[in-house]
């Protein structure tokens, strides 16, 4: 039977092809194959160090600034240099900003079309949407008026016939469960969601000129000055500005953004029992209270559970994370069967899929430009399900807390976690966690402005003439997506090696030699599919772990291998 | 209810708000505020265009500076604006269904529809290095461009190779102008766009029914025709000798000049100065940061080592007035001349408040033909 096809996997960054065995109306084996590759690991080599921010930040930039941090964290780490308390806090800042828009903006914008059907919202009555909002919300926008706009205005735009980004979707699915009024809420939520994103967002352009593309870090800390009474630095005026995008924040995230995580969530609880995936999970911890940077600091502990167990956490160890290629269109000249780590391993691209255009990849053999990481040899999910399990387990207050909360309200058991339902859980839970300790920051970084510190970069370790001769860095980050690391080798001033393992190189990674499967694609197996025309099931898991392909085809390797000329093809 | 005019009404967006947008357009193309009212009837009375995204070897960074833009904002551009037919990384439909949204619109619009391409188009291994659908990148665009009316690419990947055509270029990646050569193509570099000029384009477009005038390297005058260094807010420091020498020094704190830090303003063709970024929160350099002359072809070998100056020779003499512009004697586009005649005397109008005209420039005045 012929294999069942999602290419392009719409809704992610980058790009995502799925292939699935389907039988009696179920998943039994699904392949995930990232198609675009860009060869980053020659373009680094031999250039200045403190430039690789700029160019791994081009990475990806759905989440414009995790692989800027990890990289000069990399550097720092290999040159022996700390970043000052103050380009700490700021750090830490642009980094929940960060949580915060990113996540809601992947709830409605990228998620909630798998769980709300746009067209039934236009048989809502807006009053009913606005007694559903009002019982779970006191959110300002919410009402009666406010829904029914938007459903004149959703009406109007059917009526012209051009449906542009929702012609096609899979409306009237079966799958589709919520009542008219709950969906007429989350159309009007997505729209609401899209204009507040751009606006707290804001944020970053306050501590880093724009974004995307945030333009501030600095090996050895940030560009953005410092100093309460002048005008062309972060200033008591700015301050006041980040403080009220904060309170913006904050207010969406609880009164928006949970209330209807919930609210949908209670409809489709069968999710919590699908979706599970691998059962292994990592952090490398992320976001040190202690201006200082102090790890045992982290608001997201660091931490590897196995096969659900959350009674036993183990420490993060940079050094059991490998790469495998069995499955993946590169060679390794010491056989096919090896794993390496990111210092030691080789990039050499060698494509032997099909000639484009094609029906289908060829999945007994390589099928993805994505590489295959493993820790201690296991698959592991990484992520807000992961981040949230390891905190959940190290007994962190407030995460305990808020997952209890969540689990209560859902009627749920702790195990409902481990699934489709509870990653979408996860994030919300841990946006409402960053939201919540945006202030927090704010207050810390006021008071040092008050103590007089204006100490933005740490000086020592900028010029090159400092440099030892050789050394090689490793830098940590959890990005939205999951924990990322990046490993750098200088030599004579110069990039001689850099590599990234990133979020959804673990998550979407390909079968490894022994053909274990990597996350989407064991959280796939199993999964129903009531009509193979509209695989909206597959897409309810995949989008839950929130794919970012551009950074997933991401090894970068400047030793100097060639790229092998593609013979294949 | 096709039109912008007509779908706003039906949204209850005011009147105001509906002036506020073709003002703000007004101010970002350039043109004299007089044109506002044109501006404001052709975007009331135009039929939404049907507008294809692809993204290649992207990083998303322009479809996010897309979802950051305020006039008009996403939710507008997409319900009002223009008919957004196929993007994958915000479309409803995936697989199969979002390949027929793609052919539904080509059909539907053949010979009218708008292509904006988003990342760099990887020609080596036959196409292997980016396939959607099971087709190449190059497949794609040249089945998609063959029945354009014109073709956008947005931010430098698109525009001129961007990063993956940095060297070695592994990947043989092209700019859209390098492959597309019947077609016309509307260069929007920078790492990434700024959204203020991408929808200041497709107003412009919609206004004039034409794409604005460009420089030889197709970036339109109203956003590229004028230098960073020329329309610079810490140029008075430059000019005066008043230079950052480390990182969060006084001068620093205090706005001086970045070029020391390595600032690449002097190379750069941009409007950051002048609309600034994200609804003019700020900018790089406003923030602290030097220009990295994103918007230049090459801009990667081009501008690296980000962080080294680019040497004495630029420098003016202590304590007097820079040399006239036409000495710098960099590379510069064909935006030059113009940018020339406006620089020094540019006033910096930024849109901080939104619906602020900056006053004429002559530089990026694509309207001979007045009110
Ligand atoms: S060198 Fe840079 S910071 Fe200095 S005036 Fe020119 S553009 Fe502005």
């Amino acid at each position: 039977m012929a294999r069942l096809v999602i290419d392009p996997v719409t809704r992610i960054e980058g790009h995502l092809r799925i292939e699935a065995q389907v039988a009696n109306g179920h998943v039994r084996e699904a392949w995930a194959s990232g198609t675009m590759f860009r060869g980053l690991e020659l373009i680094l080599q031999g250039r200045d160090p403190r430039d690789a921010w700029l160019f791994t930040q081009r990475i990806c930039n759905v989440c414009t600034m995790v692989h800027a941090l990890a990289s000069v964290r990399a550097v720092e780490d290999a040159l022996g240099v700390k970043p000052p308390p103050l380009a700490v806090l700021i750090r830490n800042l642009i980094t929940a900003f960060q949580y915060v828009q990113d996540h809601v903006v992947h709830f409605y914008h990228l998620h909630a079309l798998d769980w709300v059907d746009i067209t039934s919202a236009l048989k809502a009555d807006p009053a009913d949407a606005a007694a559903l909002a009002g019982s779970i919300s006191d959110w300002p926008e919410n009402s009666a008026q406010q829904f029914k706009d938007v459903q004149d205005k959703l009406k109007a735009f059917v009526a012209s016939g051009m449906l542009g980004i929702y012609a096609n979707g899979y409306w009237g699915h079966p799958a589709y469960k919520l009542p008219p009024a709950a969906n007429l809420m989350a159309v009007a939520h997505y729209l609401q969601a899209l204009d507040w994103q751009k606006e707290v967002i804001k944020a970053h352009a306050v501590l880093g000129g724009k974004n995307p593309l945030l333009q501030t870090f600095l090996v050895g800390g940030m560009a953005i000055p410092v100093d309460p009474s002048s005008p062309w630095a972060l200033n008591a005026d700015r301050l006041a500005l980040l403080r009220s995008l904060a309170a913006k924040g904050k207010e969406f995230v609880e009164k928006v953004y949970i209330p209807d995580l919930l609210a949908v969530a209670s409809f489709y609880k069968d999710w919590a029992g699908l979706g599970e995936g691998t059962k292994n999970f990592l952090t490398c911890g992320e976001l040190p209270l202690d201006p200082s940077g102090d790890p045992r600091s982290f608001a997201f502990p660091s931490g590897v559970i196995l096969d659900r167990n959350l009674s036993s956490v183990q420490p993060f160890r940079q050094e059991k994370v490998t790469e495998q290629v069995a499955r993946s269109w590169y060679h390794y000249t010491a056989g096919e069967a090896r794993a390496f780590h990111p210092w030691e391993g080789e990039t050499i691209p060698r494509y032997s899929g099909p000639k484009p255009p094609y029906e289908h990849l060829d999945v007994e053999s390589k099928y993805s430009w994505l590489k295959a990481p493993r820790y201690d040899g296991h698959p592991m999910e990484v992520g807000p399900l992961a981040r949230v399990l390891v905190a959940y387990a190290s007994g962190t207050k407030r995460i305990k807390e808020l997952v209890d909360l969540v689990l209560t309200k859902l009627d749920a058991p702790p195990a409902a976690l481990f699934s489709t339902l509870g990653r979408t859980a996860a994030r919300g839970i841990e946006t409402l966690y960053m939201a919540e300790l945006i202030p927090t920051l704010l207050d810390q970084l006021t008071a040092a402005m008050k103590s007089g510190d204006t100490k933005t970069h740490a000086g020592r370790m900028w010029d090159p003439s400092e440099w030892p001769k050789e050394a090689r860095g490793a830098g940590f980050h959890e990005a939205p997506r999951g924990a990322l690391g990046h490993w750098v080798l200088i030599e004579d001033g110069k990039i001689s090696r850099y590599q990234c393992v990133v979020p959804t190189t673990w998550n979407a990674s390909p079968r490894d030699w022994a053909g274990t499967p990597g996350p989407y694609e064991a959280a796939l197996a199993g999964t129903p599919v009531a009509d193979e025309a509209k695989p909206i099931e597959i897409l309810r898991t995949i989008h839950s772990f929130d794919p970012c392909i551009a950074c997933a085809v991401h090894v970068l390797d400047a030793r100097g291998t060639p790229v092998s000329v593609v013979e294949a093809v | 209810m096709n039109t912008f005019a007509g779908s706003i009404r039906s949204r209850g967006v005011t009147r105001r708000d509906f002036m506020k947008f073709a003002s703000v357009m007004t101010a970002a193309l350039a043109l004299p505020v007089r044109y506002t009212g044109r501006i404001a009837r052709a975007l009331a009375s135009a039929a939404r265009p049907t507008v294809i995204w692809l993204e290649f070897q992207d990083c998303a960074g322009d479809s996010e500076s897309f979802l950051r833009s305020s006039h008009p904002t996403a939710g507008q551009a997409v319900l009002d604006l223009i008919d957004l037919a196929y993007h994958e990384t915000i479309m409803a439909p995936a697989g199969a269904a979002a390949e027929k949204n793609l052919r539904d619109a080509m059909e539907r619009a053949r010979g009218k529809y708008i292509v904006i391409v988003e990342g760099s188009i990887p020609t080596a291994a036959g196409g292997a290095y980016c396939t959607i659908g099971g087709r190449s990148a190059v497949q794609i665009l040249e089945e998609v461009a063959s029945g354009a009316a014109a073709l956008i690419a947005v931010g430098t990947c698109a525009s001129f190779g961007g990063l993956p055509a940095a060297a070695p270029n592994p990947t043989g990646a092209m700019g859209v102008r390098d492959l597309v050569k019947n077609k016309p193509v509307l260069n929007l570099p920078g790492c990434s766009v700024n959204g203020v000029n991408l929808a200041a384009t497709i107003t412009h477009y919609l206004t004039f029914s034409e794409l604005p005038a460009t420089d030889q390297l197709g970036r339109p005058l109203f956003a590229y025709g004028q230098r960073i260094h020329d329309t610079c807010p810490r140029r008075s420091h430059f000019d005066a000798g008043r230079f950052v020498k480390e990182w969060g020094d006084a001068g620093h704190r205090q706005g001086w000049c970045l070029y020391q830090m390595g600032c690449k303003g002097p190379k750069a063709m941009h409007n950051c100065a002048a609309v600034g970024w994200n609804d003019g929160t700020s900018w790089p350099i406003e923030a602290g940061h030097p220009c990295i002359a994103c918007t230049e072809p090459g801009f990667w070998d081009g501008s690296t080592p980000f962080y080294r100056w680019m040497g004495e020779s630029l420098l003016p003499t202590p304590h007097r007035p820079a040399r006239p512009q036409g000495s710098l004697g960099i590379g510069l586009g064909a935006g030059a001349a113009a940018a020339a005649a406006a620089a020094g005397t540019a006033v910096l109008i930024r849109q901080r408040k939104a619906g602020a005209a900056r006053p004429d420039s002559g530089a990026g005045d694509p309207g001979s033909e007045g009110e």
